[in-house]
């Protein structure tokens, strides 16, 4: 039973995704096998080959990778999977643009983002924004299967290395050229591997009061995230939104502030630890999945939050 | 130029859903269906490509039972030109479907397919991807902006650290995140034009496409409820709940 895992990095390390997407593909079977692709990602071949679990790291050094395009990273993978029994990734947005076209020309199906692994054929995986979680079944050899991140630990460092072989496959199909990539970054923790999330929502009213939540999360240490009103409304960008469409998150610590939970929002957070809600309507759905809710206006219970964290922190 | 929208009908997005513990199965009896957001989304994008002058004739597509004709109609009212209704009992998966809409993009070529990014019903986030791969043509997925040039689409697309844009050749499979645009609401003259137009009906068996899925659904659960409802009086409750109690700060 070899498995493929589909790794993502910044060409020093392996993101944490798929660090995890390497715990869920030990628990498929073994060997575990790592792609790291890209240009000049020797080092991430370098921690991924030192990641506990990790057999081999297959290392593809090419121009054509570097912005994971699915179109030679399919190509790449396509023929990388007639050794393989299983192609592992995490659910991000690059896994599951790329991992569904390696299914189709191997002629099977895709299971996505699975949350548990029953045995090597049978997984968990939640449909209606999580409203409901079903086991599935493959029957085919080969399987294609993207997995959600908040379901699994991350893999560890191990003590000693693991092989790395170079592997040159230069077929590019040239459909497709990359022309641009804006990403905001920038000092706070990933959402999606933050330990505290504040997110915002309609309530927040613009952008600029954004700061308000960011003082608090700079007291935290926490990630800032929203809700799709906030996004779409302009107040942040795309990559804060967190729910059945946006980013999956499940921190030890989630305070949603103005917003209301809505079924697609709680799908992305209700399996956080510890759910903090500030809202004026004392019916908003959001209090139900929440263990604090406080019933106040944003603008005052935030300036007083951000100073109650002030005092513990001196 | 031509393209091809493929839609589904799904429980609309306001319903809470609920398990029925006998059938192992989501319940669907006197639920509320309508067509998956984002292929709402897929539709608007074609026709306002259509109002900019740049293609010909939108058709739409859909699999699944006889009340899919229902949500192509809701397509032909926002716009579309022309349906084609492919009969199932249910909504076969993923791959299935983008076999299906290969041999329909066989028979009459089109210059771009949009989809939706993902129904939310099964929440898969598949076709799109597959349905590129068996035309061996360009992806685009997640897409917030496009934009038509001679021979290639220029696609912004929605990913985990902000926005990426990419050129794709033509022809390209792209599929509709939130932020592409806003749909239309059908109007009462155009719902009775709707009515005029044509849906085609085709039978899979005529496809020859073996319709047997490779995973099948064994159950179906509820997942583990939330215990919530608890409340706190002031901010310094709170804090003092969160380092004390919870010991998350
Ligand atoms: C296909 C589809 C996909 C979607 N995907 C997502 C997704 O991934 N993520 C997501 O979040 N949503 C998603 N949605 C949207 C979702 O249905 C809701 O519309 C959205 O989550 C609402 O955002 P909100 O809670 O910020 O806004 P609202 O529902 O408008 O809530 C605002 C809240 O702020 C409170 N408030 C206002 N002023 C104050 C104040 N001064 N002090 C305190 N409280 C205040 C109000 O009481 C209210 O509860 C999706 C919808 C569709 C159709």
């Amino acid at each position: 039973m070899s498995i493929l895992v589909l790794a993502e990095h910044n060409n020093e390390i392996l993101k944490e995704a798929t660090k995890k997407a390497i715990t869920a593909a030990s628990k498929i079977g073994n060997p575990v096998h790592v792609l790291v692709a890209g240009a000049d990602c020797a080092n991430a071949a370098n921690d991924a080959a030192s990641t506990e679990g990790v057999e081999k790291v297959l290392h593809a050094e090419n121009s054509q990778y570097k912005n994971m395009l699915s179109e030679p990273i399919s190509e790449l993978l396509i023929d990388l999977m007639s050794e393989y029994d299983y192609l592992v990734s995490a659910a991000t947005t690059n896994g599951k643009n790329i991992l569904p076209r390696v299914a189709a020309k191997l002629d099977v199906s895709q299971i996505s983002e699975i949350i548990s692994v029953i045995n090597g054929k049978t997984f968990q995986r939640p449909i209606y924004a999580g409203n409901a979680i079903a086991t599935v079944e493959s029957s085919t050899d080969k399987n294609v299967i993207t997995i959600r991140t908040t379901a699994f630990e991350t893999a560890k460092d191990s003590k000693s290395t693991a092989e790395i072989s170079t592997i040159a496959i230069e077929k590019n199909p040239g459909l497709s050229e990359f022309v641009e990539e804006k990403v905001s970054g920038g000092e706070r923790p990933e959402l999606t591997s933050a330990g505290t999330i504040v997110s915002g929502g309609r309530g927040m009213q613009s952008g600029d009061n954004f700061k308000l939540l960011e003082s608090v999360a700079d007291k935290l240490g926490a990630a800032v995230g929203a809700s799709r009103a906030a996004v779409d409304a302009g107040f942040v960008p795309n990559e804060y939104q967190v729910g059945q469409t946006g980013k999956v998150v499940a921190p030890e610590l989630y305070i949603a502030v103005g917003i209301s939970g809505a079924i697609q929002h709680l799908a992305g957070m209700k399996d956080s630890k510890v759910i903090v809600a500030i809202n004026k309507d004392d019916e908003a759905p959001i209090f139900e999945v929440a263990d604090y809710g406080l019933v106040a206006d944003l603008f005052d219970a935030v300036p007083d939050l951000d100073k109650e964290l002030g005092k513990i922190q001196k | 130029m031509k393209i091809l929208v493929p839609v589904k009908r799904v429980v609309d997005y306001n319903v809470k859903i609920r398990v029925d513990k006998e059938t192992n199965a989501v319940d669907l009896n006197n639920v509320k269906m309508s067509i998956n957001p984002f292929d709402e989304i897929a539709v608007e994008e074609a026709i306002r490509i259509k109002e900019g002058g740049k293609c010909d004739e939108i058709v739409v597509v859909s699999l699944g039972p006889e009340q899919s004709k229902e949500t192509i109609r809701n397509a032909l009212a926002m716009g579309a030109d022309r349906g084609i209704h492919v009969k199932t009992e249910h909504s076969p998966e993923p791959l299935l479907v983008a076999k299906v809409l290969a041999k329909i993009i066989e028979k009459e070529s089109f210059d771009l397919i949009i989809l939706g990014k993902q129904s939310i019903d099964d929440d898969c986030n598949q076709t799109g991807q597959m349905l590129s791969a068996l035309l061996d043509c360009s992806i685009g997925t997640y897409a917030s902006k496009i934009e038509i040039e001679n021979d290639s689409f220029v696609v912004t697309r929605e990913i985990d650290g902000g926005l990426q844009t990419i050129k794709l050749a033509k022809p390209a499979v792209l599929t509709t995140d939130l932020r592409l645009n806003e749909p239309r609401y059908a109007s009462l003259p155009n719902i009775m034009k709707a009515k005029q137009k044509t849906i085609d009906e085709v039978d899979p068996a005529d496809l020859q496409i073996e319709m047997q899925p490779k995973v099948v659904t064994k159950k179906v659960e509820e997942p583990p409820a939330r215990i919530g409802g608890g409340k706190v009086e002031s901010i310094e409750d709170l804090v003092d709940k969160l380092k004390n109690v919870s010991g998350v700060i």
